[in-house]
């Protein structure tokens, strides 16, 4: 993510960013560019609208039209009642809706956002993903990075998966889905032991399957026929094919 | 509404950008003055009571025994020096802490360098609005100084300039010491070692005649002294031809912290 705006430089190859080389052109891309950081690196001693005014100037807003884009990122973030409250005294999702709404100042076309609903609860995840999809919907791309498969199923157009640093399968999440988990996934539950048993059957007959927690996911279930065991029927997901294809060891 | 304007939404489009731009300086800048906005009181308290405090004990105390400092009263002597001290530590010390601080802690410069604007004006800005502030209350001891006996001088309306361009330079050596810092706790060999000694052996207090001819010598390197001497002929009427040479060091020296400043955090600000 620090290397689509020039704060980190890669050691080979090269990167272009809304048609801008890198890092010449870095300046250029980041006018047009919105960042949401994955660490929260808010101004703590300022109030939201400070903040906000001081990142409208940063992204070159002429003074014209700042007290507008000021107010509208507020709305945006649902920060109007706390304009004038200092950063330090907002809750955590507030803080996190700022950090967006910062990036968002000068509408920009493209929006990086590093993990942005880390730690967050489920009503304030749901706040963001709604704002996610509203500048989806308005035709501004969104690069996200995430582990919460969920929220990549739901919110993305294309998804890449990646592991050790590399892209290892991209597509539409539906496309994912079936090419590596199928239509039909069967979780059966039942004591360690018989999971193992199962585990074992599941792979002399080359059924592809997974932990999931408590239970043993069979995935591609739609292409047993008869002998699948019995258990829990429900559709594949991203989790499934994210961990098809990335291995469920994690290092 | 043109064609291109319709496509672009309405916003400028691969706008030509280039070295060392005002706005993105007065942006950063900004961001300072509103921070300013919550810290003068502190900041202007301080830097009264501190000259206060040295023209007591140097005037009145040290000031009954000895009269004048070569052909200059003491009084006059020591508020001119303290011109020097202020602009020093109300320069190196914001270079050193809040670069280390908003850089490392509050990541603030990490933000910001996401947005359109380089190393270069962001440090720039930095030090441009520590010297700017510099300047200004370098004047805090000659006022001071009023009160105690210290005539106004028209020259005296050089000081804020002499102190802006003392300050450039020793706020670009803050900023270039906390690039090289590993941590906060190692400027405390840059202040006892370095800033301590220099404040001293500049002629603030006591005249560099004074010394020894070893550490006269150094004098002559220390930025410090080319101020002091400075603030004193311009504040007591005594400019000469050869304040300029006192003036091409200053510039110098900050000429040349400002680049190291630059170079030394811009690698460890891109990675």
């Amino acid at each position: 993510m620090r290397m689509l705006t020039a704060q980190t430089l890669p050691a080979a190859g090269e990167i272009t960013v809304l048609g801008y080389r890198l890092p010449d052109q870095s300046k250029q891309a980041r006018m047009e560019m919105g960042v949401v950081p994955q660490l929260d690196n808010l101004d703590v001693e300022l109030t939201c609208r400070q903040i906000l005014t001081v990142f409208a100037r940063l992204y070159r807003v002429p003074s014209s039209a700042r007290v507008e884009a000021v107010q509208r990122a507020l709305e945006l973030a649902n920060l109007v009642p706390r304009a004038e409250t200092i950063v330090r005294e907002l809750s955590g999702g507030m803080r996190r809706r700022l950090l967006v709404a910062r990036g968002l100042i000068h509408r920009p076309s493209l929006v990086l956002l590093d993990e942005p609903t880390v730690g967050l609860d489920p009503q304030v995840r749901q706040e963001l993903w709604s704002l996610i999809d509203g500048l989806r919907t308005q035709g501004v791309t969104v690069l996200m990075s995430t582990h919460y498969i969920e929220e990549a199923e739901r919110l993305a157009d294309v998804v890449a998966v990646m592991s050790h640093g590399k892209i290892v399968a991209q597509g539409t999440p539906a496309e994912l889905v079936r090419e590596h988990a199928g239509e039909l996934v069967i979780e059966v539950y039942g004591p360690p032991e018989q999971l193992a048993e199962l585990s074992e059957l599941a792979a002399s007959r080359s059924w592809q399957s997974r932990r999931s927690g408590p239970a043993l996911a069979i995935m591609h279930a739609e292409r047993l026929d008869g002998d699948a065991p019995d258990g829990v029927r429900r559709p594949a997901n991203l989790e499934d094919a994210f961990v098809a294809l990335t291995g469920e060891e994690i290092e | 509404m043109s064609v291109q304007a319709e496509i672009d939404g309405g916003r400028p489009r691969a706008r030509r950008v280039g070295r060392l731009e005002p706005a993105a300086l007065a942006a950063v800048m900004s961001r300072d003055i509103v921070i300013f906005g919550r810290y003068w009181k502190a900041t202007t308290f301080s830097s009264v009571v501190q000259p206060t405090i040295y023209l007591l004990a140097f005037g009145l105390g040290f000031g009954t025994l000895v009269k004048t400092i070569g052909h200059v009263k003491t009084i006059e002597y020591v508020a001119t020096g303290t011109v020097a001290t202020a602009v020093l530590f109300s320069s190196a010390f914001p270079g050193m802490f809040n670069t280390f601080i908003r850089w490392q802690f509050q990541r603030t410069y990490d933000a910001m360098l996401a947005t359109p604007l380089d190393v270069e004006e962001l440090i720039t800005a930095e030090i441009l609005w520590i010297s700017l502030r510099a300047g200004v209350y370098g004047l805090a001891p000659l006022l001071v100084g009023f009160a105690f006996g210290l005539r106004p001088e028209w020259g005296m309306l050089l000081v804020p300039a002499i102190g802006f361009l003392t300050g450039f330079g020793f706020a670009a050596f803050g900023v270039l010491v906390a690039a090289i810092a590993k941590t906060i706790d190692n400027f405390n060999y840059i202040t006892s070692a370095v800033l301590t000694p220099m404040f001293l052996v500049a002629g603030t207090f006591f005249p560099v005649s004074a010394l020894p001819a070893g550490v006269r010598q150094i004098a002559q390197v220390n930025p410090l002294y080319h101020c002091v001497q400075l603030v004193r002929d311009a504040s007591l009427g005594a400019l000469h031809v050869g304040d300029l040479g006192h003036a091409a060091v200053l510039l110098a020296f900050a000429l040349l912290t400002w680049r190291l400043a630059i170079w030394r955090l811009g690698t460890r600000l891109i990675d």
